[in-house]
């Protein structure tokens, strides 16, 4: 069975990608999203995804994220074998070792920034007395102490990615995977945000970020280029 | 997921929805309502009925026309009528030994009028024996005599409605009435006995027989002498009759075989309406059915997000199944108490009553039907792949 986020060390990696494909079969065609990438992603990394639009860099995270299955290769988590995990045992691995962040937000609808961030938590072994405290907390952490009973509604886009980010935490997870999190968002707001990666980088937080701006990529330690499904640059 | 969290999730989600929610219950509500109160008014006609036989004497046993056990046309029956005086002579003579009294027993519904008012009565022929068989109290006046039964005199004696309404606060004693076209004197008032004897007038079985040119008896009433004699006394009557009558040609009954032939064709009825009343109730469950996948289509994103964040197939199914038996049990309550206050209302016609099984079956039925029609909505939820529920636009 799976075991705790600390049985890694510094120097092995969260994550590994070893050679892994996506096909997607339309009829006689195929089409290729993810060609043979093989990637490593180290504790307290920030690592960014970056390629035009179509090369598969959401695939690409989808998979490591244990969202979507390769067609062929293996994911390693934490020194495990990811290929064999059932369905549930990959359900407990996202809920407590990935935090997903979306370029659309994907809060509930007309739910309290406070509801949302507490959602992972419902699918967690976390006690119930800790919810609120711990979501009260990330929130203010992230800079909306004072946003927590407004509905996702009535939230501004800057405001919407920072109840996200704080839902992605609220688990405190192995790994950050953030999906065009500033595609939604102007550009002083997009910049508002990657700050607040950095500063969760500078927290120890390990990050993958999905851009296909490569003056946000600036921003991370290291970038990986995808192009038509492979990596050509890392 | 705990179960009251998924119970605060579904109730969310409901309440974002409030008027399609109701609506989708609404289905449900109609269908309980019309079973309960359905029931509860099969209850209420039993009771009525047991009521009518209990505000009669004990010791009573009926020869009716025809066979009356369900097996033949009841129409027949009466077409077939063959009870007349000579068969009430029979049981005085050849079974005498139990029977105290002999009653023959003519109905009609007449119009009575006195001056310019009118009552649509049951107009009943009766034995001056009556008085004494059904326990009639007369509280004005007196009932008819021997001599008033063997002269066809035109007397009657009304019940308390009638009396209400043909001579509103005063005595009708010594006043004249019309039943058709004849008049009749008034000769008695009766004490008030139950809604269904209260509307009856009485005269002397020959003056109605000859009035309105009847033959046949529609029963003939027999007081038996002691209660233990009752059996006893059915058998002997039933030979006495048999010496001109066929065996399908009348029964002999008592109160006790009556009563539960009624019961049992109510019984019959309520089920069968009550059935009925359950198809409503399918339809209300399509209705979920519905609902619930257009709701599953919706939220597709919703249970995308809910995957990646950690939630399993089963926890997404148990969540849109608990909507569905919410929806469900929710117009289950709400249909319990709306038929609980139409049978309140009905309680001052009727003595309406809702039995305890019918509220579990109800209520059973309903999570049923919320289970049978959830399931695929739920299944359909759970089975979505969080890569393309995500990408849904
Ligand atoms: N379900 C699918 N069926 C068929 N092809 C798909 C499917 N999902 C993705 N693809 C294809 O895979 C390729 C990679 O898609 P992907 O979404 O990973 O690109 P991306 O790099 O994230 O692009 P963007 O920057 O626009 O988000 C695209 O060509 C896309 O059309
Ligand atoms: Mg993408």
């Amino acid at each position: 069975m799976y075991t705790s986020k600390n049985s890694s060390s510094k120097n092995s990696p969260i994550l590994e990608a070893r050679n892994i494909c996506k096909y997607y079969d339309m009829g006689d065609t195929r089409i290729t999203a993810v060609k043979n990438a093989s990637l490593s992603v180290y504790p307290g990394e920030f690592v960014a995804i970056v390629g035009k639009s179509g090369s598969g860099k959401s695939t690409l995270m989808h998979m490591i994220g244990l969202l979507d299955t390769p067609s062929e290769g293996e994911i390693v988590l934490n020194g495990h074998l990811t290929k064999n995990f059932k369905e549930n045992q990959l359900a407990n691995i996202r809920n407590s070792e990935i935090g997903f962040i979306f370029q659309a937000f994907n809060l509930l609808q007309r739910t309290t920034a406070l509801d949302n961030v507490i959602l992972p938590l419902t699918y967690s072994n976390v006690p119930k007395a800790d919810w609120n405290k711990k979501a009260i907390d990330m929130l203010t952490m992230v800079g909306l102490g004072n946003r927590l009973y407004n509905r996702s509604n009535e939230l501004s886009g800057g405001q919407k990615q920072r109840v996200a980010i704080a839902r992605a935490l609220i688990n405190n997870p192995s790994i950050i995977l953030a999906d065009e999190p500033t595609g939604n968002l102007d550009s002083k707001t997009g910049t508002e945000i990657m700050e607040l990666f950095l500063h969760l980088n500078t927290q120890g937080k390990t990050i993958v970020l999905v851009t296909h701006d490569d003056d946000l990529a600036e921003i991370a330690q290291r970038k990986v280029v995808l192009r038509d499904g492979e990596i050509i640059n890392q | 997921m705990r179960v009251s969290e998924t119970l605060r999730t579904s109730i969310r989600s409901l309440g974002l929805n409030k008027v399609r929610s109701f609506l989708t219950m609404l289905g449900v509500v109609i269908g309980v309502f019309a079973v309960i109160s359905l029931i509860a008014l099969g209850r209420g006609m039993q009771n009525y009925i047991s009521e009518q036989f209990d505000a009669l004497g004990s010791n009573l046993l009926f020869v009716m026309p025809g066979r009356m056990d369900m097996t033949a046309d009841p129409a027949r029956n009466f077409a077939r009528n063959k009870l007349e005086k000579k068969h009430v002579d029979m049981i005085n003579t050849y079974a005498s030994e139990y029977v105290e009294n002999v009653a023959p027993h003519i109905e009609i519904g007449e119009k009575i009028r006195y001056k310019t008012k009118t009552f649509n009565a049951g107009v009943i022929g009766s034995s001056y024996v009556g008085k004494d068989m059904y326990n009639f109290d007369v509280k004005e006046g007196s009932f008819f005599t021997k001599t008033d039964e063997t002269t066809k005199s035109r007397v009657v004696i009304l019940g308390p409605e009638v009396v209400k309404k043909l001579f509103p606060n005063r005595s009708p004693i010594g006043e004249t009435v019309k039943i058709g076209d004849d008049s009749y004197k008034v000769i008695g008032v009766f004490k008030e006995k139950g809604r269904a004897y209260d509307e009856q007038v009485i005269v002397p079985y020959t003056t109605l027989s000859d009035t309105f040119d009847i033959k046949n008896y529609g029963s003939i009433s027999i007081k038996v002498r002691n209660a233990q004699d009752v059996d006893t006394a059915t058998k002997q009557i039933r030979s006495a009759l048999l010496r001109d009558l066929k065996p399908d040609d009348f029964s002999v009954m008592s109160q006790k075989d009556i009563l539960s032939t009624i019961n049992s064709i109510l019984g019959i009825l309520t089920s069968f309406l009550g059935a009925i009343a359950g198809i409503s109730l399918l339809v209300g469950g399509i209705g979920i059915m519905n609902i619930m996948l257009v709701s599953v289509t919706e939220r597709t994103r919703e249970i995308g997000l809910r995957k990646a964040l950690g939630a399993t197939s089963k926890n997404i199914a148990f969540q849109f199944m608990i909507e569905a038996i919410l929806l469900s049990i929710g117009g289950g309550i709400i249909g319990l108490l709306f038929g609980y206050l139409a049978s309140f209302v009905a309680r001052s016609f009727i003595r309406a009553e809702i039995p305890i099984w019918s509220i579990i079956l109800a209520l059973g039925f309903s999570m049923v039907v919320g289970v049978l029609f959830g399931t695929y909505p739920a299944l359909k939820a759970s089975r979505k792949d969080p890569i393309e529920a995500l990408r849904y636009e």
